[in-house]
């Protein structure tokens, strides 16, 4: 199971905080192995909000409490993060 | 995490004399101690704040302080360093963020502290949530927090 967390503006837009997904249930570009735009291209078919937010050129993206690219491989056992630009200080 | 090297990430509010008296201890090495805190400000792009809700991920925030702490100390001599940062319900002049740092040499005092709390601002996983009496808005990131905090990166990021 892949954890996902959502905070601050996106969880409260899409109003949940967190969820778990089963790796095989995210299609995977290259049929090898899941990565974070391949997680992403999934729950934007949720629906308009999910992919203006989860869209969004400036969307961070964490996997395991580090901030990783788009192309970053995903394993079972995961969490992601996905939250706006931080403001904090 | 080496005990004069301390990341907290904490709900409740710190004392900076106690903070000051922490750097000092064990310590007649550093010659110069510098500190900067962040507190709650009243007015915002010309807005009345009424309070601020910072919300965190827990278990990253440290990550990433940590982090930067080391970066540090990799760029500057450093004797000691403290960074706190605060979450939840604040309000006006509360205090936000402290990092006290102790060196032997003041330019390394000040440069380390200058350049932790650029770095915090870009990279550590809080978000403000302003409340106005227009109502409440999460607040923007700021490219100019962007264009500081690359200053010290340069093109090794």
């Amino acid at each position: 199971m892949i954890n996902i967390l959502y905070f601050a503006r996106y969880r409260e837009l899409l109003q949940q905080d967190k969820e778990q997904l089963s790796l095989s249930d995210i299609p995977c570009a290259d049929g090898n192995s899941t990565n974070v735009a391949d997680l992403l291209k999934l729950l934007q078919t949720r629906g308009a909000l999910w992919s203006e937010l989860l869209g969004d050129k400036n969307c961070l993206v964490a996997v395991n409490q580090a901030m990783r690219p788009l192309d970053h491989e995903i394993v079972d056992g995961d969490e992601v993060a996905f939250f706006p630009p931080v403001t904090g200080g | 995490m080496n005990s004069n090297y301390v990341v907290q990430v904490q709900a409740d509010d710190f004392d900076i004399a106690a903070e000051y008296q922490w750097l000092r201890q064990n310590n007649n090495h550093s010659g110069a101690f510098v500190h900067f805190i962040g507190q709650v400000r009243d007015l915002n792009l010309g807005e009345a704040v009424q309070n601020l809700h910072l919300e965190h991920y827990p278990g990253m925030t440290e990550k990433v302080l940590e982090k930067i702490m080391a970066e540090a100390q990799s760029r500057w001599q450093l004797d000691c360093i403290k960074i706190i940062h605060r979450y939840g319900d604040l309000s006006i002049s509360d205090q936000i963020v402290f990092i006290g740092i102790g060196s032997k040499h003041r330019d390394h005092a000040f440069d380390a502290c200058r350049f932790i709390i650029d770095l915090l601002k870009t990279q550590a996983p809080f978000w403000k949530k302003e409340t106005t009496p227009q109502g409440a808005n999460w607040l923007d990131a700021q490219s100019s927090d962007r264009n500081q905090a690359q200053t010290w990166l340069g093109s090794d990021d």
